[in-house]
């Protein structure tokens, strides 16, 4: 296969690894808190997207098992072609706990604001080098 | 029976947090899950001594048999994790109330019994489970409350670190559900032993190297291990004093689990060690982190940032027996893993008396403190001789194991090196007990009032120093266990 073949053959994944990177680099370069959560959150998504790619199969359908559909055509049940459903049940567990992360993130967020009357980073660190 | 109530294990602390929200009374909470904690810790128990010698307990849970279904499986490797931290549960639960968060008033104090729980209920399902899911879904329940605890502390920089810690925790918990996927999508299960079983990692196959990489970075910047250790020092000096020492003592210590586990079980010693080198890296990595962080040991003018430092260090020696990849130098670092576990858990709780009664760890604060409180500074001389390696302590076991794994190996120079880093430990200690014993305390800091630590602190303490010294003389329990949990792991199994 071809670097190139291989590039659209795959270029989901390349689009997942780039907002993966999009977010981390929030994460490290900003100082506020909020954007931090932010990049985090992004950097999360791209982890639940390349679950959610991965489940796709081609030319697949949804997998609900319907009593109707297997004899049309008269194709016997097993023939249909489904996704695979486990990957997206796992990212149900992996939003739930992005939102805990992302609740518990920010909760502790208003709480810096509240000692250090800033949700700035650097700041933060200067008020603590002033107030020892 | 047993195979039932090992699931119990899990489900005891997940069901007693919601109870301790809504009972609201600090009192009962407290002794509550001091009590679930104390019966996790004899199941625990019951478990261990059912698996030695090569006996396995599987609970499918629902009734699903595995691979599709979720499996809780426990071989000995496990099974001393589980007495482990149960065991340091019990241990830092019975510590009296006082050397709990500063910042909690006592009638909020049941929500954390609650999150304390739900941070034991992680770390124990993470140890427990056979399915890879699973272990990220535990893995975020024990650091999200651990996240809680440490926010907890009594200074501001305490949420700071708090956030710190969230957000390196984050990374390394999606690294590690990446790694899964990967795996899932190169074998198309997620049983672990399944995954074992149907893969066949070689080097041209980028996906598995991939799921390796992915796998090993998540869980070193849980384990902290050098350069990835940024948060620790600081979620560790600024949490509650009782939370530090329990975190100190359990949480590393699973991440070490879950390390070789997917190192030895899922990947294979032969995969990892011979064709992939990892060693290559993690020894480097294990003998700086030894050097750096027990030389900023040594500068620390804060005892806890002092004994977080350390914890860093030792967590190096623990990855050191661990590249070693041979049945002693692995026995080495599972062995290091129980008895670094006592003696920094024992120094954590040394620094809640200390805290307690002074007000302070401060280097400067802590000026003649030994004859004020002799049972307390004398605990702190145990744990500190224990972390150089005394004989006679449990430091010195690990050492000993650690040593001969490394030059079994042949090498001889990081043998060296363990024994010369040892005297980096004695500096720092010997810096703190200096203070403590020789030096008097400051004209203007009078500290005639500062009486011995009571006795519901001073007894956890103890018990954990007496322990650094019991199991620094018997090894039986200790080392034989962790050899046998070494072999098993060497031959692929959990």
């Amino acid at each position: 296969m071809s670097s190139v073949q291989s590039f659209s053959g795959l270029w989901a994944y390349w689009l997942i690894i780039a907002l993966m990177m999009v977010g981390l680099y929030i994460v490290i370069a900003r100082d506020n808190l909020i954007k931090k959560v932010m990049g985090l959150n992004i950097f999360q998504a791209a982890a639940i997207l390349f679950y959610v790619t991965m489940a796709k199969v081609d030319g697949g359908t949804a997998p609900i098992v319907q009593s109707g559909a297997d004899h049309a055509g008269g194709h016997g049940g097993h023939d249909v072609l489904y996704s695979n459903p486990l990957p997206h049940v796992l990212m149900l567990t992996a939003i739930v706990v992005g939102v805990a992360t992302t609740a518990l993130a920010l909760a502790l967020a208003v709480r810096i604001h509240g000692d250090y009357r800033t949700a700035e980073e650097d700041e933060a660190v200067i008020y603590d080098m002033e107030h020892t | 029976m047993i195979e039932k109530i090992v699931v119990l294990e899990v489900v005891l602390p997940l069901l007693a947090a919601p109870v301790c929200v809504l009972v609201r009374h600090p009192r009962f909470c407290r002794l509550f899950s001091l009590g679930v904690v104390a019966v996790c810790f004899a199941i625990a128990v019951a478990v261990l001594l059912e698996v030695r010698g090569g006996g396995v307990i599987s609970y499918q849970l629902g009734g699903w048999p595995p691979p599709l279904g979720i499996e809780h499986r426990v071989s000995t490797v496990n099974a001393y994790l589980l007495a482990l931290v149960t065991a340091m549960a019990l241990v830092v639960m019975s510590f009296d109330s006082r050397g709990g968060p500063p910042r909690v008033p006592e009638q909020r104090r049941h929500l954390y019994y609650a999150v304390f729980l739900l941070c034991i209920s992680g770390l124990l399902g993470m140890t427990i489970t056979g399915d890879a899911f699973n272990i990220f879904v535990f893995l975020e329940i024990s650091s999200l409350s651990s996240y809680i605890l440490v926010s907890l502390g009594g200074h501001r920089r305490a949420v700071l670190s708090a956030f710190y810690y969230l957000v390196m925790g984050t990374i390394g918990g999606v690294f590690f559900m990446l790694g899964v996927g990967l795996l899932y999508q190169v074998t198309g299960t997620l049983n672990l032993r399944d995954i074992a079983a149907r893969l066949e990692p070689s080097l041209d196959d980028r996906g598995t190297v991939l799921a390796l990489a992915l796998l090993v970075v998540g869980i070193s910047i849980k384990l902290a291990v050098f350069p990835l250790h940024h948060w620790l020092p600081n979620a560790y000096s600024f949490a509650p004093p009782k939370v530090s020492a329990f975190l100190a003592a359990t949480a590393t210590k699973v991440s070490f689990y879950l390390l070789a586990m997917v190192l030895f079980t899922i990947f294979g010693a032969p995969f990892v060690f011979e064709e992939l080198r990892l060693q290559a890296v993690l020894l480097p990595l294990s003998i700086l982190a030894m050097f750096l962080a027990s030389g900023a040991a040594i500068f620390q003018t804060d005892l806890r940032r002092l004994l977080a430092y350390s914890s860093v260090a030792q967590i190096g020696y623990m990855t050191l027996g661990l590249s070693t990849a041979n049945a002693t130098g692995l026995a080495g670092g599972l062995v290091h893993l129980f008895n670094h576990a006592v003696m920094k858990g024992g120094l954590f709780l040394v620094v809640a008396c200390l805290l307690y009664r002074v007000g302070s760890v401060h280097i400067d604060a802590l000026a003649g403190i030994g004859r004020r409180m002799p049972l307390t500074s004398a605990a702190l001389v145990i744990g500190g001789l224990s972390l150089i390696g005394v004989p006679g302590t449990v430091g010195f076991v690990s050492k000993w194991y650690l040593v001969s794994g490394v030059l079994e190996r042949g090498w001889t120079a990081a043998a060296v090196l363990i024994l010369l880093s040892s005297l980096l430990a004695l500096v720092y200690v010997g810096k703190v007990v200096e203070v403590v014993y020789f030096r008097k305390p400051p004209e203007t800091q009078p500290i005639d009032h500062v009486r011995e630590a009571p006795f519901g602190m001073l007894a956890p303490t103890w018990v954990l120093a007496a322990a650094a010294v019991f199991f620094g003389l018997t090894t039986n329990w200790t080392y034989g266990v962790a050899k046998e949990a070494a072999e098993l792991l060497l031959a692929g199994g959990i």
